[in-house]
C-alpha cells in the first residue's frame, strides 16, 4: 500500500463508474479496543461483495482524504483514507490506517467479487 | 512423553504469545501437534508498519507467517479450517462442533488447548473455545481429553482464580520469539513487542512462562 495519490484515486473512480461494482465498505476499532481502555466502545461493521454502481464519485480533502461515491438511490460515504494499492490497475483498493499502522476504515471496488 | 496434542485456536499468531513455548517443550518431549487454526486472520488490523499487506492480500500473507510459526516451533501437523475471520460465532454450530468433533476422533489428543469460552476478549476466541468445550462435553468422561485453556479478559484471575498450570519456556524463547516474529505482519505495534530492544533477561522475564486453566467439565 501507498500513501494516497488523489490524481491517481480519481482516475480510477472516473474508470469504475457507471457500472455494476462489487464492494467491500468496512470500519473497526478493533475488537480489543475495550480490553486495552474500558472507556472505549467497540464498534466494527462490513459488508464484502455487495453490488453497486455510482454515477458520480470523487475523492476530497488535504490527507486523510473522504471518497463518495452517488449512486441512483443514495450514496457512499468514506472518511479517514490513507492509503491505495497503486500496482491494482483494475480495482480501487483503499484503506486509512491510524498512527500504530492499524487499519480503520476500508473502501474497495471490483469488477469481479472479493 | 509421546502423546497426541491438539491445538485448537482461531487467528494465526493466536498460539505465538500464549503457548509457543508450551508446544516447544512438548514437542522436544516426543509429542505429536495438530494445529487447527480457523481462519485466516483475513479481518485483522495490522498490515506492518508501512503496511505491506491490504484486505485482499492479508490471508496469503498470514497463511504463510502462520507456516513459519509453526515451523519455528516444530509444529508437525497444521490444519486451516477454512472459517472466516469474525464469523465464528455466528457460523452454525452444528458444522462447526462437527469439524472439531472428527479432528478429534482422527488425532485422538490426550490433550486439547484452546481458549477458555468467555474469558477470551475476541468473540472468536470464546466461539473458538465454546465449540471445543461443547464437543468435548459430549464426549464419555472416560474418554475426554485433558483441556487446558488460555484466558486473558481482564477479569479472568477475578472469576476463574489464579491459573493451574504454569509452564516454564525460558529454555524455549528461541522457538518462542521467532514464532512471534514470523507474524510480521501482526507484530510490530509498539503496544505489543516495546519500543525499545529488550535484553535477554527481560525478554525472559515477559515471555518466560506460559499459563492454562485446566476446563472442569460438568
Amino acid at each position: 500500500m501507498e500513501l494516497i495519490n488523489q490524481t491517481e484515486v480519481q482516475q480510477m473512480i472516473d474508470k469504475l463508474k457507471d457500472q455494476d461494482l462489487y464492494i467491500h465498505l468496512e470500519m473497526t476499532t478493533g475488537a480489543y479496543a475495550a480490553h486495552y481502555d474500558s472507556t472505549k466502545h467497540p464498534a466494527a461493521n462490513f459488508i464484502t461483495n455487495a453490488i453497486i454502481r455510482y454515477s458520480h464519485g470523487s475523492i476530497s480533502g488535504n490527507g486523510p482524504y473522504r471518497v463518495g461515491l452517488k449512486m441512483n438511490h443514495g450514496w457512499v460515504y468514506t472518511e479517514g483514507l490513507t492509503h491505495f494499492e497503486q500496482a491494482d490497475t483494475d480495482r480501487l483498493i483503499m484503506a486509512g490506517h491510524d498512527n500504530q499502522g492499524k487499519l480503520v476504515v476500508a473502501l474497495q471496488l471490483s469488477r469481479e467479487p472479493f | 512423553m509421546e502423546q497426541n496434542i491438539l491445538v485448537i485456536l482461531p487467528h494465526p499468531d493466536d498460539e505465538a504469545f500464549g503457548l509457543s513455548g508450551t508446544l516447544a517443550k512438548y514437542i522436544v518431549e516426543g509429542a505429536h501437534v495438530t494445529y487447527a487454526c480457523l481462519t485466516l486472520g483475513e479481518m485483522g488490523r495490522n498490515m506492518g508498519i508501512p503496511p505491506f499487506a491490504n484486505r485482499i492480500t492479508l490471508p496469503t500473507i498470514r497463511k504463510a507467517e502462520l507456516e513459519e510459526s509453526c515451523k519455528s516451533i516444530g509444529i508437525q501437523d497444521l490444519r486451516l479450517l477454512g472459517f472466516h475471520d469474525k464469523t465464528i460465532e455466528f457460523e452454525d454450530q452444528d458444522r462447526l462442533d462437527s469439524v472439531i468433533a472428527s479432528l478429534i476422533e482422527e488425532v485422538k489428543p490426550s490433550l486439547v488447548f484452546t481458549f477458555y469460552p468467555g474469558y477470551s476478549v475476541h468473540p472468536d476466541h470464546d466461539a473458538t473455545g465454546a465449540a471445543v468445550v461443547r464437543t468435548i462435553q459430549k464426549m464419555p468422561a472416560a474418554d475426554r481429553p485433558l483441556v487446558q485453556c488460555l484466558a486473558f479478559s481482564n477479569n479472568c484471575e477475578q472469576e476463574l482464580g489464579k491459573p493451574d498450570v504454569y509452564q516454564d519456556v525460558s529454555m524455549f524463547m528461541v522457538q518462542k520469539l521467532n514464532s512471534i516474529q514470523a507474524h510480521r505482519s501482526q507484530f510490530q505495534a509498539a503496544e505489543l513487542m516495546g519500543k525499545k530492544q529488550m535484553k535477554a533477561k527481560e525478554v525472559e522475564q515477559r515471555f518466560g512462562t506460559e499459563r492454562f486453566w485446566t476446563y472442569t467439565f460438568s
